[in-house]
């Protein structure tokens, strides 16, 4: 059994999952549509929460979240699924694929065998579509990559029950329930809205733009509190993290800019293709923080300038932010 | 960023027709568009920097192993990046008995099945799991 299902790439998985199986419900919704009626634009550097005994910053809101404000903001319905036990979840995949139903589903990304290995690390938020099974083999449109790809059953039962921070415990899902008309102007507005409120109003300064101050802040002393060789490690995986797999050059800015030009169209509302101008300059100053830091980690050795450079830049991106989401809370329809 | 400027940077870890980045830029009338990348060298050097400290602490384990001070299991627990909660989590066996299987002594005097279960989350075999000698080539 194969369903006539689309892969189409995307830059990030999440909103690509969601992008391809609405297009199998006939919504076509491009993927920085499906990232901005997520509110899928966010900031947070998390200190005391580590990984790999290194802080948090991430780009983008806990995962999973694009899915539920999309579908909610559309108003269409969706099951989900969790599991105990692996044959159990594949069986009941089984079931889905025989009725013809397209099912996403986390995934842990270590043993992925289609990934390269040198991308193989223990993250196990990534979403993948499974649309087919013949003999003992699933059809996988992973968002990420450029074809349809494919694992064995004990491969995929593997990924979908990797261990580690936040399990994926065989978590599926599909859509069940389309609305017979989609209000697309209100899930703009309502996912432009939100996302200016997270950005500037969250009263904690670990969020948004106080979030970006906050690293500014602290970046400035990793040379002196942490040593040449443990600030370079922090500087590093900010950028991993900023350049996540599958989004190059400061992607979620881009995407965002996309999004609001594609907006403004829809809208009938210019004014949001002049935001979108503004957000491509402070992506590519994020491309421009993220090329200074690789310079930086890259020799290993300190030089208080360039700390003080990137934090610098790092605040001028924050006052950036702040006016550009100044901007769009006052969007209506 | 303008469609020119997407970086095409191969550094080996993205492949064409395979896995390269969707970047989206802006063309020459302004509009958005998608362009795929072959990599970014400040990315690429942030990888390396991930990789890099991986491999030192391997081959820190590695030489340690050889010396006969940690057992094989501590060698393919870091060489899978993983710590010791992770192992206890897929192996089910307590994080403490783990901490006692990285002694050489301990380690060799274990029943077979556990060894299977510690081959089974490395993807080896329980031959490669015994064999110190295939860790001094690796």
């Amino acid at each position: 059994m194969k369903i006539d299902f689309k892969h189409k790439q995307a830059a990030h998985c999440e909103n690509g999952v969601i992008s391809n199986l609405l297009n199998f419900y006939n919504i076509h919704l491009s993927e920085p549509m499906v990232f901005g009626i997520g509110s899928g634009l966010f900031f947070s550097y998390i200190p005391f929460i580590k990984l790999n005994f290194i802080p948090i910053t991430s780009f983008r809101p806990l995962p999973g979240f694009i899915f539920k404000r999309v579908t909610r903001r559309l108003g269409i319905k969706t099951k989900r699924f969790k599991y105990n036990n692996s044959e159990k979840a594949m069986q009941e995949l089984d079931v889905f694929i025989e009725k013809g139903i397209p099912t996403g589903m986390l995934v842990g990304v270590f043993n992925l065998s289609y990934f390269p290995k040198e991308f193989r690390f223990h993250f196990n938020a990534h979403n993948i579509v499974v649309f087919g099974k013949e003999n003992n083999t699933y059809f996988i449109s992973d968002p990420v990559m450029e074809n349809v790809e494919t694992l064995t059953y004990d491969e995929l039962a593997k990924v979908r029950f990797a261990k580690g921070t936040y399990p994926p415990k065989g978590r599926m899902y599909y859509i069940s329930e389309i609305p017979k008309n989609i209000n697309l102007k209100k899930a703009i507005v309502k996912g432009i809205s939100r996302a200016s409120k997270d950005m500037l109003n969250i009263p904690i300064p670990l969020f948004g733009v106080k979030g970006i101050r906050y690293l500014a802040k602290r970046l400035k002393q990793w040379p002196e509190k942490l040593g040449d060789k443990r600030a370079a490690l922090y500087l590093g995986q900010v950028i991993r993290m900023l350049e996540e797999i599958g989004t190059g050059g400061a992607g979620f800015r881009f995407i965002y800019a996309a999004f609001l030009q594609e907006s403004a169209a829809v809208l009938e509302q210019s004014w949001l293709l002049n935001v979108s101008k503004d957000m491509t300059a402070v992506g590519d100053k994020w491309r421009e923080f993220a090329y200074l830091a690789a310079r930086t980690f890259k020799k290993r050795g300190t030089e208080i300038s360039t700390y003080s450079q990137l934090s610098d830049l790092l605040l001028s991106i924050a006052n950036q932010e702040k006016a550009i989401f100044n901007k769009l809370k006052k969007i209506s329809l | 960023m303008k469609i020119k400027d997407v970086p095409q940077d191969d550094d080996g870890f993205l492949q064409e027709g395979k896995l390269r980045d969707l970047c989206y830029a802006v063309d020459d009338d302004g509009n958005y568009k998608q362009v795929l990348s072959i990599g970014w060298n400040p990315k690429n050097e942030a990888m390396k920097l991930a990789l890099q400290l991986v491999e030192e602490q391997v081959e820190k384990t590695k030489q340690e192993v050889i010396e006969g001070k940690l057992s094989p299991l501590a060698y393919y627990m870091e060489k899978s990046i993983m710590d010791i909660k992770l192992v206890s989590q897929y192996s089910h066996i307590p994080k403490r008995k783990i901490r006692q299987h990285f002694k050489p002594d301990v380690f060799n005097k274990l029943k077979s099945s556990v060894i299977a279960q510690y081959a089974k989350i490395f993807n080896i075999s329980i031959e490669d799991l015994l064999n110190i000698d295939k860790i001094k080539n690796l």
